[in-house]
């Protein structure tokens, strides 16, 4: 999934991606592709502090009954909603 | 930028153009009475964190979208478990709820302020700035002072939901000793059109202070001279509004049937807010000497690219002129210009400095060129002055484009220019092979006349329309009449514009301008006799 963002993830994207993947029950991580750790996405503060660059690929990972819809969802936000360079 | 100040002007960085003047209020931070341990400490936790979510919610509602994005940050980390609750863990054994809350937001904000990205650094202070709501709910407090309309805000630095509580509508502004451009409260600023100054350092009492954002200047309680010259500076800047507004946007200029191109000089994307903005035909020189001036040394690829793209952006199907780092001469910063030299003004400086400096050339470059890919990018070059110059800043913009290919990125050389201010490059013209030239009217006048525009002894000397100066200039435009080359001329000599009518007349098609001056040349342009001929 490629992040088209200028400096990585903002206030506001963090945050609608935290609120989505809380209305999930699986435990839902993600990281920039090959970072060592993986990120709680209900957090909205670890989000914000996730250093994404530039057109780079965030890796998903979703373990739970509801884990593929949540894969799903969040992929659709990730893929229309931050197609954005504004703070 | 310059700390060291004149006893009542303090300079800072400019987070929010804009001028301003008015009653000096200081905000301090929050007090900490403490609290009493031992009685309910999980429950007094949860209601002080209802208590601020409650606050919050009721200032979005008259925040404006803006502010209310930023708040609605504040609550989402209201709303984060993994947050709140070592908070809620320690406060379950008894540790006072206050102690405990602190402890849990000081870690996020030493988290934010260790963080490699100025952005997620600016946002230690949304997560102050919640600490303190939550705590002062805790403690029972009145909320701080009320701000009177028209105040100049002094502090440390200032957080949003305080921004938010600030009636700015009848002007007002703010000055900070530490904050940040980058800061959401600077975001806001800009969206509400108030001024503001960060990173003055110490800011002594007084009673009012006036804010020439533009320059990043905090004068305290100010000379009457300089409030005579506010106020005439209002006038213009209101007239120049008016004027915006009342320009067709629509039709182009032309002059003896050839169109003219009228762009804009801006400092960085704030300028792109400015109402004369819009009726710009594109940005004609973007100087990129403030990005260089923070508090952290030179910005990284990334933060530039961004920059550069918000610029491009905004111009669309314009074109957007940038011009690589004119440090060093009057414009040092520190850790890039050369020191201790005995004639700064005509020593390493422009991109006399960037060919010796590639640690700081390179990442400018590899920027640009990735920019490049967004819109109608042009780039010149400062204080160019053989072609051998030239050349070698092309090729290492050549091998930063291929370095960003080769790592999979999308770059593309732009068009290339330079500024032509030095008389030898004016006098040898046709020996540079760029795509468009820029004739930088203030040095060019400089070195011509060998006079310092800045000192007042000679300043008689300093005239941008003598006969020696137009010479030259007229060369230029010669040049890229023969040879198909675009020319413009920025700097304050077309600003004015009597002078811009004067500088048509001497053959030059293109003038980049200031905002404030720009719907004035536009008008004054549009009215002349030449303009009818098509």
């Amino acid at each position: 999934m490629k992040l088209v963002h200028a400096v990585g993830m903002h206030a506001r994207p963090a945050v609608k991606l935290s609120k989505l993947a809380k209305q999930f029950r699986s435990r839902i991580a993600l990281r920039v592709e090959g970072a060592a750790d993986w990120i709680d996405a209900k957090s909205v503060a670890k989000v914000m502090a996730m250093r994404a660059p530039f057109e780079s690929t965030i890796e998903l990972v979703a373990t739970g009954a509801d884990a593929s819809a949540a894969i799903g969802a969040l992929t659709t936000l990730i893929a229309n909603d931050f197609l954005d360079f504004s703070a | 930028m310059a700390a060291e100040n004149a006893h009542n002007r303090v300079f800072g960085r400019c987070a929010s153009p804009g001028h301003a003047v008015g009653p000096l209020v200081r905000i301090g931070p929050a007090s900490d009475s403490g609290r009493r341990p031992g009685v309910g400490e999980v429950d007094a936790l949860r209601a002080a964190l209802d208590a601020a979510a409650r606050g919050l919610t009721a200032l979005s509602a008259r925040a404006g979208p803006q502010g209310a994005q930023f708040l609605e940050f504040q609550l989402a980390l209201l709303d984060d478990d993994t947050l709140v609750a070592p908070a809620f863990a320690e406060a379950a054994n008894d540790v006072p709820a206050d102690a405990a809350w602190r402890r849990a937001m000081d870690a996020l904000i030493d988290e934010c302020r260790a963080n490699p990205s100025p952005y997620v650094q600016a946002r230690s202070l949304d997560v102050s700035d919640l600490r303190e709501r939550v705590l002062m709910a805790l403690h029972g407090d009145v909320p701080t002072p009320e701000v009177p309309p028209g105040a100049i805000v002094v502090a440390d630095d200032l957080p949003p939901s305080r921004f938010l509580e600030i009636n700015w509508s009848r002007g007002g502004g703010i000055a900070l000793s530490r904050g940040s451009a980058m800061s959401h409260t600077a975001i806001l600023a800009r969206t509400f059109a108030v001024p503001m100054v960060v990173q003055t350092g110490a800011l002594p009492n007084a009673a009012r202070a006036l804010l020439d954002a533009d320059r990043g200047l905090v004068e305290l309680d100010p000379s009457k001279e300089a409030l005579r010259a506010f106020a005439q500076g209002e006038e213009s800047r209101v007239a120049s509004a008016r004027a915006a507004e009342s320009v067709d946007p629509t039709t182009p200029l032309n002059y003896r049937g050839e169109p003219v191109h009228l762009l804009l000089n801006i400092e960085g994307p704030e300028s792109l807010s400015h109402p004369a903005a819009a009726i710009a035909d594109g940005v004609g020189l973007m100087r990129t000497e403030y990005l260089f001036l923070g508090r952290n040394g030179a910005p990284d690829e990334e933060a530039q690219f961004a920059a550069y793209c918000t610029v491009l952006r905004w111009a669309g199907e314009r074109p957007a002129t940038i011009r690589t780092l004119d440090a060093g001469g009057d414009k040092s910063i520190k850790g890039m210009s050369e020191e201790g030299e005995a004639n700064p003004v005509l020593g390493v400086r422009g991109l006399r400095l960037s060919l010796r400096r590639p640690d700081i050339f390179m990442p400018q470059l590899r920027a640009l060129g990735r920019a490049a890919m967004y819109g109608r990018l042009k780039v010149m070059f400062p204080m160019v002055t053989t072609p051998a110059e030239f050349e070698a800043a092309r090729t290492l913009f050549r091998q930063a484009v291929a370095a960003s290919q080769a790592e999979g990125r999308d770059a593309r050389m732009p068009e290339l220019g330079m500024m032509v201010e030095v008389p030898a490059a004016a006098l040898r013209i046709e020996d540079f092979d760029a795509a468009f030239f820029s004739i930088g009217a203030n040095d060019l006048t400089q070195f011509v006349m060998a006079c310092d525009r800045g000192n007042g002894a000679v300043s008689h000397l300093y005239d941008a329309l003598n006969p020696a100066v137009i010479e030259l200039v007229r060369r230029v435009a010669d040049h890229g009449r023969a040879s198909g080359r675009e020319v413009t001329l920025c700097g304050d000599a077309a600003s004015d514009p009597a002078h811009a009518l004067a500088l048509l007349r001497f053959g030059l098609r293109g003038l980049s301008v200031s905002p404030n001056a720009l719907a004035a040349v536009k008008r004054a342009i549009r009215e002349c006799p030449e303009a009818r001929v098509v």
